[in-house]
């Protein structure tokens, strides 16, 4: 072939499809490369009418006008793999008979593909490239864009064994599988449903096992995790959890599990563990990555050129797994190379907000660059993944001795230091005491890790520019990174062990402790101390979570007290070198850092204010613990009921609440009161369902939301639509809300509802003199339905503890006889508060 | 009026701090010291001020009771609209009922203290009756509110009104089942009971729980439980049937008794601002 195309796109994903479409649209000569004889491999290979989501939902698609007198790009909708292939495909012209042809009109780009079309090889200079393929065919072109995604090298089995040929890292079609052993690795979506199509059908007979190393789905999405556990449930399938392979071997697969070696027998593995960029083909080219870690990506210029000029990448290799970001890539990268001008990318108009507030007046470029190169955390990041991540935080700028955040505010974001330095307050009685954290660190990793309220204030040293990452982005940077995650958590050690022996340390005293501490992760129930115990010599700090302290066993165990997160424990047998007193057992689902004993007592010889603070502490506890032993032993049944009333207070979720609606039932006359200011305080309907729930004594935990430490409703929220408000509270924002039922599914208390707003109704003083409406409280469902919009969308309900109502809850306001109360566990968890006579 | 940070944080700490207490002791019994401070006053005013010729409503002592009567009666229905109207701001239901039950309380003294003791067939002592009536149905209503939550609530455990239902339609399904092989006349018993509403009974049934037409105690005492199997099935299918329209009657009956003093409360007191506009008017007329 002798002509020379002005631009080879090399894979045909959305990032490469938006490219070739692009140059298409312009009348650019250009070619479009398939490796395989279909389209897009990775959406062909998702399992038939899986549905493509348009995300991230926020950004704009360079549809039509984002920029007057340029050509609008490709457009795109969320829909079926078949819809979306279907159109593909008429736009290159490509007749498939298992892809249905789109019912609609398709606009027809003619785009010059080719198909079975596999690089092996790139030479020549940007201008002048020849690219050979597989078939032995050269194709020449001036510009190459790749956008081979990061499909190319699945990720490997780290065990003996992990090129066993039985190991696979897909499924094209589970009904290809009869009768099998399958074990799947890799319990993120594609995994599971990979697990499900295997082992649903009863009729294919597969013997499924899937191997979760932990005992959470969190990578999945929340409809895919429950349909996993129930499919469990249901004996449909076995999850392995806390389990990971040891070795392939032939027929089977040894795992380790949490109590030893198992082996199960496999006929085929399914590996669905991501990806890592085909390296090395890449490298071949000349192109250079930011890192020698696997993980990493190629190097880029703020227009997707490598360090080889002329090669552009764009799409999941450039690190933008979305589909919005692959394709606006592919429009941007045409548009550069037919212009010579950069396209300010999508984002841009997003993050000139975000940096506004800044001082300078600097570009948007100016100051991704100061913070990727100023902020340590950001050091592995490229420009492109900064971009993202800065999309979602607050950046802002504090003069000397502004406070950033102060103690006892809510908060569970990070922070991170740009330019300047920040003091911390760790004195509540002094705060002219403080720890200086300098540029480059970060804080606010103590209330992102806990979910509790800030345990300091911080204020601004000097001029300081900050950045604040919304919990989610902060998660997901740590999610990514291991190296991020190291940090993270060895500064939030450091810094728990500041906070909680007050001043007079620095970091060089705790500096042996952060280094002999470790972390542990506690399931609901389990003990970390047990009383009795005389080997273990070791003290704790809950770092998140919360643990029950009891004596006595089982059924009869004495409850003794809470420790939220963020206190120390364990420190009385250390001291005295005497066994265990108690049994101290997690909550809920916690972490907790244990320091060596030895080293501990080190520190307390040393620092003699700290020991008299440890001893502080101790004789609390000792004095709190024999009164309620004391009490016991008068027989009058009240420490029982009190124990009886905290175990069932646990089972209801009180461990990780902040803010819980308790009703009184001695008090409770029935009137429903609570539910009615309920709604009649929101848009109308109730977000707490009185009767419903448990009771245990005088103590009914009605349906109604805790606003927990760690909230479960926020684990995927995909237009991140929860957040924790500056009361506390755990709000859903109604504007933002896709109504997709995700936070309902993730609330273990089910007090999340899937509603549309109600109708308004005609005002009190109307009802009241004329009976016009339903009165007061939550209308009707008929009423709502006979007045209401019927396409109005349902949207994510829950409680807002009333944030912006002056006065507070009203459930507890409109409460006729006190019956109804707003606790926290850690206030109310106590003998004092539990047995108090309320009689009348 | 958007919440203002910090101070809403404060607030909220001293909800959770507070202590927790019923609408009775509200605050030490805020409102039975004010109640009983105006209730002692009122009485050494009357026992000390010489009013001439008699003690009388029309004296200028007689005329300041009136008026402090009449203030805090129609304060005191007022709190029929708090309660339905939830507006913003930092008022409590709990604290309104602790007030509106002890200042109601004082009311027996001033109201009494203002007529004088003079009774007659006359629009004013109509006026005190009702108001006695209201302040007597308010104290039952009192009493109701203090003893039957624990009985609501030990009766009901864990399950809500609709859950009983539920069990009962489930119960239900299972005897339609089992009574098919029954022979006519204990057919014709469990249709009886399936035809019956299960809110069968009049409201007085409802109140003293007593339900003399109950298809479902009838059918007990018609098949036997040591019959034939299908009849010890029915048999013992209608027990837990009966077990289950019981709780369910004893928690409409506790929810009755906790609204009934209403009807007596709310219809007097409608009545009893009537009769005082009228002994209002009446006194100006005839000045």
């Amino acid at each position: 072939m002798s002509d020379v195309f002005k631009v080879a796109i090399i894979g045909s994903g959305p990032a490469g499809m938006s490219a070739a479409g692009q140059a298409a649209k312009r009348g650019m000569s250009h070619i479009l490369l398939e490796k395989t004889d279909h389209l897009s491999d990775t959406i062909f290979k998702y399992q038939k009418g899986k549905h493509v989501m348009a995300t991230p939902s926020d950004l704009a698609l360079r549809g039509g006008g984002y920029e007057e007198g340029v050509l609008a790009g490709m457009e795109f909708e969320e829909g079926t793999r078949e819809r979306i292939l279907g159109i593909w495909n008429k736009h290159c012209r490509i007749v498939d008979p298992s892809i249905p042809e789109p019912e609609h009109e398709v606009q027809d780009f003619e785009i010059n593909t080719r198909l079975n079309a596999e690089v092996v090889g790139v030479e020549g200079q940007k201008g002048a490239f020849q690219i050979k393929l597989k078939d032995g065919d050269t194709i020449q072109a001036e510009a190459i864009i790749l956008a081979i995604g990061t499909q190319g090298n699945p990720n490997l089995l780290r065990c003996p064994g992990a090129d066993h040929p039985m190991i696979t890292p897909q499924l094209d079609d589970p009904e290809d599988h009869v009768d099998k052993n399958v074990i799947v690795v890799g319990t993120g979506d594609a995994g599971i449903e990979n697990a499900l199509g295997l082992a649903t059908d009863p009729a294919l007979g597969n013997t499924v096992t899937i191997l979760n190393r932990g005992t959470d789905f969190a990578k999945a999405k929340t409809k895919n995790a429950t349909d996993l556990t129930s499919a469990d449930e249901e004996g449909y399938l076995r999850i392995a959890y806390r389990t990971s392979p040891a070795e392939v071997r032939d027929g089977e697969m040894v795992v380790e599990t949490e109590t030893g070696q198992e082996v199960i027998p496999a006929d085929m593995i399914i590996t669905r563990i991501g990806s890592q960029p085909p390296r090395k083909f890449i490298e071949s080219m000349g192109i250079e990555f930011t890192s020698e870690d696997r993980s990493a990506f190629p190097k880029l210029s703020p227009e997707f050129e490598t360090t080889k000029e002329g090669v552009f990448v764009i799409g999941a290799l450039a690190g933008y797994p979305l589909i919005k970001h692959c394709m606006n890539q592919g429009y941007d990268v045409i548009e550069y190379l037919a212009t010579g001008e950069a396209v300010k990318p999508a984002d841009e108009p997003l993050l000139e907000k975000v940096f506004e507030n800044l001082p300078g007046n600097r570009s948007v470029d100016y100051w991704l660059e100061l913070y990727r190169t100023q902020v340590d955390l950001f050091g592995g990041l490229s420009t492109l993944q900064m971009r993202e991540l800065m999309l979602d935080s607050i950046c802002s700028a504090f003069a000397p001795g502004e406070a950033i955040f102060r103690r006892d505010e809510p908060g569970s974001s990070l922070f991170a230091v740009a330019q300047g330095s920040v003091a911390v307050e760790v004195n509540p009685n002094d705060p002219s005491i403080t720890v200086p954290i300098e540029q480059g660190s970060i804080f606010g990793e103590v209330g992102l890790v806990s979910g509790r309220r800030r345990g300091a204030t911080v204020r601004a040293a000097e001029d300081v520019v900050v950045v604040e990452l919304s919990r989610k982005a902060a998660l997901k940077l740590i999610g990514s990174s291991p190296e991020a995650a190291e940090a993270v958590k060895r500064i939030s050690i450091e810094r728990q062990m500041l906070q909680l022996f007050g001043s007079g340390l620095t970091r060089e005293d705790v500096q042996p402790l952060v280094d002999s501490a470790v972390t542990e992760e506690i399931t609901a129930g389990k003990p970390v101390v047990t009383e009795g115990d005389t080997e273990d010599k070791d003290v704790f700090i809950v770092r998140f979570g919360s643990m029950r302290v009891e004596k006595g066993e089982g059924g009869h165990a004495t409850f003794l007290g809470l420790i939220p997160a963020g206190n120390l424990f364990g420190e009385m047998g250390v001291i005295d070198g005497q066994p265990r007193m108690s049994t101290v057992r997690a909550a809920v689902k916690s972490e907790v850092i244990r320091i060596p004993g030895e080293a501990f007592l080190d520190l307390l010889a040393k620092k003699p204010q700290l020991r008299e603070r440890a001893r502080q502490i101790m004789d609390e506890r000792r004095r709190s613990n024999e009164e309620i032993e004391s009490q016991k032993s008068r027989e009058d049944g009240t420490v029982d009921s009190f124990s009886g009333l905290a175990a069932f207070l646990f089972d209801e979720g009180m461990g990780e609440a902040t803010d819980a609606l308790l009703i009184d039932e001695r008090l409770c006359i029935g009137c429903d009161n609570c539910e009615k200011a309920c709604a009649d305080s929101h848009e109308g309907l109730s977000r707490l369902d009185r009767e419903t729930g448990k009771t245990f004594a005088y103590l009914h935990v009605p349906i109604s939301c805790r606003h927990c430490e760690h909230p479960h409703c926020m684990t995927d929220c995909p237009p991140n639509a929860i957040q924790r408000g500056a009361d506390g509270e755990v709000n859903i924002n109604k504007d933002t809300c896709i109504g997709c039922g995700n936070c309902k599914s993730y609330c273990p208390y089910g007090v999340i509802s899937m509603e549309p707003a109600p109708p308004e109704k005609p005002s009190f003083m109307s009802w009241l003199m004329f009976g016009t409406g339903p009165g007061p409280g939550e209308a009707s469902y008929s009423w709502r339905k006979e007045h209401g919009d019927p396409n109005k969308a349902k949207k994510a309900v829950k409680c807002d503890m009333c944030a912006g109502i002056d006065g507070g809850p009203a459930c507890v306001r409109a409460c006729p006889t006190g019956a109804a109360i707003r606790v926290s566990p850690d206030k109310f968890l106590t003998l004092a508060k539990m047995t108090e006579d309320v009689e009348n | 009026m958007a919440s203002v940070p910090g101070t809403r944080f404060s607030e909220d700490e001293k909800r959770r701090d507070a202590d927790h207490i019923s609408f009775l002791k509200h605050r030490r019994f805020r409102w039975l010291w004010v109640a009983l401070l105006l209730s002692v006053v009122s009485i050494l005013g009357y026992a000390l001020i010489d009013q001439e010729p008699r003690p009388n409503g029309g004296s200028w002592y007689g005329y300041t009771l009136g008026t402090i009567g009449l203030l805090l009666i129609v304060w005191l229905s007022l709190l029929g609209i708090r309660k339905r109207r939830m507006s913003e701001g930092s008022w409590s239901l709990k604290a309104w009922t602790s007030a509106h039950v002890y200042l109601g309380l004082s009311l027996i003294v001033v109201g009494t203290l203002h007529t004088g003791f003079q009774i007659g067939w006359n629009v004013h002592t109509l006026a005190y009756a009702l108001m006695m009536i209201v302040i007597l149905s308010g104290i039952w209503g009192v009493y109701a509110y203090a003893a039957l939550p624990r009985e609501l609530s030990a009766n009901r455990g864990t399950m809500t009104g609709g859950d009983m239902l539920d069990r009962i339609a489930e119960i239900d399904k299972k005897l339609e089942s089992a009574a098919q092989p029954l022979d006519r006349a204990c057919c014709d018993l469990v249709l009886d009971v399936l035809r019956q509403d299960v809110f069968h009974g009049s409201a007085l049934s409802r109140l003293t729980n007593s339900y003399p037409g109950c298809a479902t105690r009838k059918a007990l005492a018609g098949i036997s439980a040591s019959g034939s199997d299908a009849e010890a099935r029915v048999h013992e299918l209608l027990t837990s049937r009966a077990e289950q329209l019981a709780q369910m009657r004893r928690y409409l009956r506790i929810r009755a008794m906790l609204e009934v003093w209403l009807f007596i409360h709310i219809p007097a007191t409608i009545a009893l601002l009537a009769a005082l506009l009228a002994h209002v008017i009446s006194v100006f007329y005839y000045w």
